[in-house]
């Protein structure tokens, strides 16, 4: 396994190369509080490409800030580094990695081949709306530490009205030229989930299908 | 430093730390005075208020201001939400003490504060807000293919700019040179007030000034966050407040009126529309201002 350290502003990015070989890119985007896989998850093994897998800020291998101030769309840039650095990718979230997914194959529509969206902690995030107003305080534990305290108790509560998250699914289904940009394989389905299955160019799919429907389209275009 | 009529600058100055941030923070006024939290807009600075807190101060008040993360003199931070900013805010509080405090906050320090007030109600006595108070999101009127073309932009424009914020450094330049391009999103400020905070909120550089603001900090950007949350939440906002509204529109500006903000304001509410003024209600006229916040305080 190799890695590469991406700069993101002021954060040192770790983005991991899970399986080098030819043949369209694969991206791991993983859930709130995880890590990337040390190694290529059995369930991906089919992938016919080359996989990597980004640790966002916070997390895992890459650094973490002081003072918190997350948010799910500073992950997509988190996520953008690592587009940069690869060129084209079909992107593969768990969790809040489903939710960034979704965000960079909308922030990205040429970049990205598909976002595939799979079950993990973070996948419901905040509610559609805010709620009582708050101050976000981490819970006990030292900081500067991954995960990232900060990131926990903040990327727990983004909000993530339907709506919005419907308008990446747009940009991805109008700029990609792909014909089904979001694959859903997860179980969970938070209102910001369930609404983008009523979006064209997104469809429930186990994920075995989501892999070789992706992978052919990447190929193809 | 440059010299500007009725600017003082604070008697004291001290840092906090806000749960890592290292944070600039500014008192105007006895030690022993109750208690004011003033807030800064942003891209401005504590310095911005050298004029309007003093008047305060006089009045018998200690006044605490601070630098927002990445503003000023306070650390350049990764990382910068919203939420962290009510957060820094809090830690700010935190060093005054558990009393309840008024605040008093311009633009999106008005906001954020607001923010604090609503989730930390027993911490604050009353609340003047400066030209921050909240404005119905103006959707603009376009199909939804070219809507989204549009968001597209947004988007892939923000993208780039993060692409780019690695190793950025501001542009720099004379002293006029900055106030000149402070100028252009101030356009109602003086050139001498300008130049006075030029010489309070930037630094000089081997090559030349530079302000001391974060160069990865950037105007605009996306976000799930609907602008009528703000304003449903105030209406039951839970202190005193008072709110003063500049209506000359300008770049700054969140162009709320008092016709579009009546309907939201809670119960007992005080509000007052300069219609000779822009955004910098405090700069333009701080006497006004100061006299009307007093009033409210006393």
């Amino acid at each position: 396994m190799s890695v590469v350290r991406l700069r993101h502003n002021r954060v040192s990015l770790a983005l991991h190369g899970l399986r080098a070989q030819p043949g369209p890119a694969l991206l791991l985007l993983h859930a709130l509080g995880a890590r990337s896989p040390e190694r290529v998850p059995a369930e991906l093994a089919a992938w016919p490409g080359p996989i990597f897998a980004l640790d966002f800020t916070g997390h895992g291998e890459s650094t973490t800030p002081m003072g918190g101030g997350y948010t799910a769309e500073v992950l997509m840039a988190d996520a953008d580094a690592a587009v940069a650095e690869l060129g084209r990718v079909t992107v593969l979230g768990h969790g809040l990695g489903a939710y960034v997914a979704l965000m960079i194959a909308g922030g990205r529509p040429k970049l990205v081949a598909g976002a595939i969206l799979c079950d993990g902690p973070g996948l419901t995030g905040g509610s559609p709306e805010p709620g009582a107003p708050d101050v976000s305080l981490p819970g006990p534990g030292a900081l500067g530490i991954a995960p990232d305290p900060f990131a926990l108790v903040e990327l727990a509560q983004d909000v993530r009205p339907p709506d919005y998250a419907c308008s990446f699914v747009r940009q991805a289904r109008e700029l990609s030229g792909l014909e089904r940009p979001i694959s859903v394989c997860a179980k969970e389905r938070p209102p910001w989930l369930a609404a983008l299955l009523a979006e064209p160019g997104v469809a429930a799919s186990s994920l075995d299908a989501a892999l070789a429907l992706h992978a052919r389209a990447a190929v193809s275009q | 430093m440059v010299s500007f009529p009725g600017a003082r600058r604070p008697d004291r100055s001290r840092r906090v730390d806000a749960h890592g941030v290292d944070l600039a923070v500014y008192e105007w006024g006895a030690p022993g005075a109750p208690p004011l939290l003033l807030a800064h807009g942003g891209f401005d600075f504590a310095g911005t208020f050298d004029g309007f807190a003093p008047l305060i101060a006089d009045a018998g008040w200690r006044v605490v201001s601070w630098d927002h993360r990445g503003h000023g003199d306070s650390q350049h931070c990764a990382l910068y939400a919203w939420h962290a900013d009510v957060r820094d805010a809090l830690a700010v509080m935190d060093s005054i003490g558990g009393a309840p405090m008024p605040i008093v906050g311009h633009s999106k320090g008005g906001g954020v504060c607001m923010q604090l007030t609503e989730a930390r109600p027993e911490r604050v006595s009353k609340f003047a807000n400066l030209d921050g108070l909240p404005s119905p999101w103006p959707h603009p009127d376009v199909a939804e293919h070219e809507r989204t073309k549009m968001l597209d932009s947004e988007i892939a424009g923000w993208l780039d700019w993060r692409r780019q914020t690695a190793g950025l450094t501001r542009k720099a330049g004379t002293p006029e040179e900055l106030a000149a391009r402070r100028g252009r999103m101030n356009p109602r400020l003086s050139p001498e007030w300008l130049r006075y905070l030029v010489s309070i909120g930037a630094r000089r550089d081997r090559d030349g000034w530079r302000w001391k603001l974060d160069p990865s900090m950037r105007f605009g950007g996306f976000g799930p966050w609907r602008p009528n949350w703000a304003l449903e939440n105030l209406r039951h906002f839970p202190v005193p407040l008072l709110a003063i509204l500049g209506l000359i529109e300008e770049e700054m500006g969140w162009g709320t009126t008092p016709d579009t903000i009546a309907p939201y304001l809670p119960p007992g509410a005080r509000l007052h529309a300069f219609e000779d003024s822009g955004h910098f209600v405090h700069v333009e006229h701080p006497r006004r201002v100061a006299d009307l916040v007093l009033d409210f305080l006393s």
